[in-house]
């Protein structure tokens, strides 16, 4: 069973485009990776498209063959839905048709249109991947929910909003660079705690931004991008999706996220590699509680410990351990269906060298994914390494 | 939504509330559930019994919402909050305290109140 290579990536700038379409967005990435790839489109083999709130949105549902045609494909097509995982959930359905043989080229993507609703309507149709009736209907919102996760974590570990504000202050500073990112402004602490509260404790710098976008990844085999002659040095070795209750009221625990432990263990089994081996990790920073509880469930900090990482300077760039280079959903931005893709993507980028932040990790040859839906009731964690 | 269908087990359960009879489901081994609900997803039992909740129950986790969904918009700011009823937990929201007097721990009852700004029914936590 051979690892299948990323071939090409494409993302759109990340940020405000309300007049901007879905399709509209996933042709420009899709096309921009298809280009980077160099894999004839004859070749291409199947779509798998992440998409989240498209009928709320757009007013439309069965968008995995409209983004085919989208990037000038006549392919069976397959949108998969796991709220803000979708898109992991379809590297994954792409890898295993890859090692299956089923397929030598696939085209992996997601897309986002969220600003066009506005932010109130964009937070009710986010609401609805809680569950809807001992949730949504007890006020619920997501940064309610991470909220709730976050006290629940301060109660049982310790740790302060202000542990919270150095995830933004490096998330922020680390997108500086990155020309696709929502947000390029560098902040400080104190403009995160005296931000205005969404849900207490977390505050306006804690939560990413809605954001328009799309992305996409032609993935081949490796028997294909030998003979093809493509530059594609880095595999994805390792997949692995777990779930949970989708109601936080429903688990032993609010303060961590066993959805992702299972699925980096099983990620980390099939590359063949422990946490000690991860060079760097993007991580599914919807609120900045998020990245720590992400970074324990895959094994990078002990729990509890994973809460001063940011602060002691740890997980930037200059650290042993950056995470989200990319500077992450926080300033990046998070066009929900687009983000597991976008991942995959600054992950390949840093690791064949071509990303700004690739230097934060010159010698780096594994990096992981790590995309969480809802409350961490789905969540794909995805192990990247360099294949000369 | 008084003009539209019921959601069956979930609309009798806060009835059952709203009656004073609030009940959970419960397998076999303990395992605790709310409806609707056919089989324990712990231990795959499917022959639940109906148990009396018990009458209060802990905040485990609570948070001040400033930023609502529209069907919420009226009820800004409000605490949402898990608490702990023994076998099951519960989210509602916290009425009858001052937001910034909410700790874990609280002791609170249940019961269902009405949501300012549709008018639906939402489950409710009181202090003891």
């Amino acid at each position: 069973m051979s690892d299948p290579r990323i071939a090409g990536a494409g993302v759109t700038n990340f940020g405000k485009h309300p007049e901007r379409t879905g399709r509209d967005l996933f042709a420009e990435a899709g096309l921009a990776a298809l280009d980077e790839s160099g894999v004839d489109p004859e070749d291409v083999e199947s779509l798998y498209y992440g998409n989240f709130m498209g009928e709320l949105a757009e007013h439309q549902g069965h968008q995995g063959p409209l983004m085919a045609e989208a990037i000038g494909l006549d392919v069976p097509a397959t949108r998969v839905e796991a709220a803000c995982a979708s898109a992991g959930a379809a590297i994954r359905e792409a890898v295993k048709t890859l090692r299956n043989g089923e397929s030598e080229v696939v085209v992996v993507g997601g897309a986002e249109r969220m600003t066009n609703i506005g932010t109130a309507a964009a937070t009710d149709a986010l609401a609805i991947a809680a569950d809807d009736l001992y949730e949504v209907r007890a006020g619920m919102t997501f940064p309610g929910a991470y909220a709730l996760m976050a006290r629940s974590y301060f109660d049982q570990y310790g740790g302060s909003h202000e542990d919270l504000a150095h995830i933004a202050v490096k998330n922020h500073e680390h997108a500086l660079v990155n020309e696709h990112a929502q947000i390029r402004k560098e902040i400080t602490v104190e403009d995160a705690l005296e931000a205005p509260t969404i849900a207490d404790p977390l505050g306006l710098y804690d939560s990413c931004p809605i954001t328009d976008g799309a992305a996409a990844a032609v993935l081949t085999t490796e028997e294909y991008a030998e003979e093809h002659g493509l530059d594609a040095p880095v595999a994805v070795t390792g997949t692995g999706q777990g779930g949970d209750n989708l109601a936080l009221q429903d688990r032993p625990h609010l303060a961590q996220t066993p959805a992702a432990d299972k699925a980096a263990e099983e990620a980390y089994g099939d590359a063949g590699i422990g946490a000690d081996d991860v060079d760097f990790a993007e991580v599914h920073d919807c609120f900045t509680i998020a990245e720590v509880l992400a970074i324990e469930s895959l094994g990078l900090y002990e729990r509890g410990e994973g809460i001063a990482a940011a602060r002691n300077g740890e997980t930037t760039r200059h650290g042993d351990l950056p995470v989200n280079l990319s500077g992450g959903l926080k300033a990046k931005g998070h066009p929900v269906g687009a983000t597991g893709v976008a991942q995959l993507a600054t992950i390949a980028w840093v690791l064949d060298g071509s990303h700004p932040r690739a230097d934060a990790v010159p010698d780096g040859t594994v990096g992981v994914a790590h995309n969480a839906g809802g409350t961490v009731a789905s969540t794909t964690v995805h192990v990247m390494e360099v294949r000369e | 939504m008084t003009d539209q269908a019921p959601d069956g087990q979930y609309d009798a359960w806060l009835d059952s509330i709203e009656a004073g009879d609030g009940y959970y489901l419960e397998c076999e081994n303990g395992h605790g559930w709310l409806p609707p609900r056919r089989v324990c997803q712990q231990c795959h039992d499917r022959d639940l019994s109906r148990e009396r909740l018990p009458d209060a129950g802990e905040i485990a986790s609570h948070t001040t919402i400033t930023v609502p969904t529209p069907q919420f918009e009226d009820d800004a700011p409000y605490v949402t909050a898990v608490a702990d009823f023994g076998p099951v937990s519960v989210t509602g929201i916290v009425r009858g305290a001052d937001p910034g007097d909410v700790a874990i721990g609280d002791v609170v009852g249940l019961e269902v109140g009405e949501r300012a700004t549709t008018g639906d029914r939402l489950v409710v936590f009181r202090p003891r």
